[in-house]
């Protein structure tokens, strides 16, 4: 994946902290266009910590970022959404009394001007354009008109992905976007996953779920502590090597996870 | 399994959404049967009449209460509006101004004027956070105050005589067979012929009803309509979505105020008088009309023509109990029971009134 290409993201010596406490310890890595990468640890660990710091939410006290290989300054969430960083929060951010489209297009919403002079909502146009997406990410709505409320926790999750990603996101941040969700909505969500993959997108994935993560993921990081302790692509590494790493054993006890 | 709304309920969905729409048919043919009179063009001019004040609130309050507010300031924001217009009417006048003039000034200013309360309310809510029921509620004592110092407690009166030609007027008056005319009834006709005169549509109610047209074409149709709803519906993903939340609440409640000034003006065209409590009980049946109409205290829904069917619901129970010689507060006891109902079913069966496209 990684070959000669210049990565998307890069994230050099990140440190966070709060008070006394330093959550994030000098933390580098890169996310290449089109790449999955499952960011994992214990609770505590760092991840929230760093994907915040990731997708402006705080701002870290020492390190840098770059983003398409100039350096950024990421100091609100809106910076992150100019750039093309998207995180998909777990309440997901969606009107739920709108429609699907209307949710898609939401602030943004596309105009035409009635008889040559009032400014109108052009519902044809959202309509057709979500339909596009929708398509071009293989997601399944019954009908653009029905509204947030009437779709289930997957496809809520589907119209929040499409949303970005019709607005140009480059590298999703998903924190836990499995859990929640039942069996095949899962399944669903981590297909996505790698259809957006495969279109170029990158991803950054939370989740504790390791069967779900060695699914998709290209190259996984390991968070102890605030520190990196260590980082494998995943068709190189197995579960049982993640979790001593999660845990910070040489050896466990091997037996029942993911 | 997804949940995609069942079929054979979908029936129970569309009744819900046009539950309304049956009720005010009941109402007509209640009324009709029991009343003596009541089903008469003449009848239904007074219930559009009636309704005037009602649908100007209830218009302001349907943006309000689609963003998960309430405006409990509108009845005496009304009020307050009618003072101003009637006593700058009067001393425009009593300035020898030209009656229409007068008038014109009178309205236009009373209009204006009437931003302001919103504006006060709308920064209160957006800026400083405070509750849209505490904001208004503090509104509603300083614009009554306010109308009562104006007019020293006693209702403003000597208004030029215009104001209430104007007021009490038609858009059209036709003589079956023999004349339409604009604005005034036909020149020298015989008493017989006034009796037979059928006057059709009330100035007050066609100003309104334009207004209200407007107001609910801009809910409907444009940018800033949807983005109303987007922040009753989730108001932080429209802050994300780079809504200006704070500016379009402040716009919410000046088009709130705006509405219950012209309900005031309106008041002082009818009645050529200026009362600091034209509008006093009026909040009231404004709240319910938009509840009526099928839009939610809790945010996100509510339509423009729901509340104008849920106006008219009221207005007709109005105008329906003075037909049939009945005071018109036993009203108020119907209208407070459907609000609390309505609230009842919303909180209960959301599904049933929060449903569909």
């Amino acid at each position: 994946m990684e070959g000669e290409r210049r990565p998307l993201l890069e994230v050099r010596n990140i440190v966070k902290r709060f008070g006394g406490l330093v959550a994030v310890n000098r933390v580098s890595m890169e996310v290449y266009p089109g790449e999955v990468v499952g960011l994992l640890g214990d609770n505590g660990a760092g991840k929230s910590t760093l994907i915040k710091v990731i997708s402006g939410v705080y701002r870290p006290d020492e390190g840098q970022i770059f983003f398409e290989g100039r350096e950024v300054r990421i100091t609100s969430p809106m910076d992150a959404i100019r750039l093309g960083i998207e995180t998909i929060y777990q309440d997901l951010a969606l009107a739920e009394n709108l429609n699907v489209y209307s949710n898609i297009f939401l602030g943004r919403e596309k105009l035409k001007k009635l008889f040559n002079l009032i400014p109108v909502l052009d519902h044809e146009y959202m309509m057709q354009e979500s339909k596009k997406v929708l398509d071009r990410l293989g997601i399944e709505i019954p009908s653009l008109r029905n509204k947030i409320k009437t779709l289930s926790g997957g496809q809520r999750q589907s119209v929040a992905i499409s949303r970005s990603i019709y607005w140009n996101a480059k590298l999703l941040i998903m924190d836990e976007p499995t859990a929640a969700l039942g069996v095949t909505e899962q399944r669903k969500v981590l297909n996505l996953v790698k259809t957006l993959s495969a279109q170029g997108v990158a991803i950054i994935i939370i989740s504790h779920q390791l069967y779900d993560v060695f699914q998709v993921a290209h190259r996984l990081v390991v968070l102890r502590r605030g520190e990196k302790v260590g980082e494998r692509l995943t068709h190189e590494t197995n579960p049982d090597e993640i979790v001593s790493l999660i845990v910070g054993a040489e050896l466990v006890e091997g037996g029942q996870r993911g | 399994m997804e949940r995609v709304m069942g079929g054979q309920k979908e029936w129970l969905y569309r009744l819900g959404r046009a539950w309304v729409a049956f009720f005010l048919l009941g109402e007509i043919v209640v009324f009709s049967i029991i009343g003596t009179g009541f089903f008469s063009a003449r009848n239904f001019q007074n219930i559009l009449v009636a309704a005037t004040t009602i649908l100007l609130l209830a218009a302001g309050e349907t943006f309000v209460i689609i963003t998960g507010g309430i405006d409990l300031s509108v009845g005496f924001v009304m009020g307050l509006a009618c003072v101003v217009s009637a006593k700058i009417m009067v001393m425009l006048q009593a300035a020898s101004v030209s009656q229409g003039l007068s008038i014109l000034l009178g309205c236009a200013s009373a209009l204006l004027f009437g931003l302001l309360p919103g504006l006060v309310n709308g920064a209160l809510v957006a800026k400083l956070r405070v509750p849209p029921f505490i904001a208004t509620f503090g509104m509603y004592g300083v614009a009554y105050g306010l109308s009562e110092i104006l007019c020293n407690n006693v209702p403003i009166s000597g208004l030029p005589p215009l104001v209430g030609f104007i007021g009490n007027g038609y858009l059209l008056y036709y003589l079956p067979g023999k004349a339409l005319t604009f604005f005034s009834p036909p020149q020298g006709i015989g008493r017989a012929d006034i009796r037979a005169m059928i006057p059709l549509f009330p100035n007050v109610f066609v100003f309104s009803i334009i207004a209200v047209a407007i107001f609910g074409f801009i809910l409907a149709r444009t940018q800033f309509g949807q983005h109303i709803y987007a922040i009753g519906g989730n108001i932080d993903a429209a802050r994300r979505a780079g809504i200006p939340v704070e500016k379009h609440l402040i716009r919410v409640y000046m088009i709130s105020s705006f509405f219950a000034a012209m309900g005031g003006v309106m008041y002082t065209l009818r009645f050529v008088t200026g009362r600091a409590d034209a509008g006093a009980a009026r909040m009231l049946d404004s709240v319910v009309a938009v509840v009526i109409g099928g839009a939610s205290l809790y945010g996100g829904t509510g339509s423009m023509v729901g509340s104008i069917i849920g106006t008219l619901i009221i207005a007709m129970l109005e105008t329906g109990m003075v037909n049939l010689g009945l005071p018109t507060y036993n009203k108020y006891v119907y209208v407070g029971i459907i609000l609390v109902l309505a609230v009842l079913v919303d909180q209960f069966f959301p599904e049933f009134v929060r449903k569909g496209e």
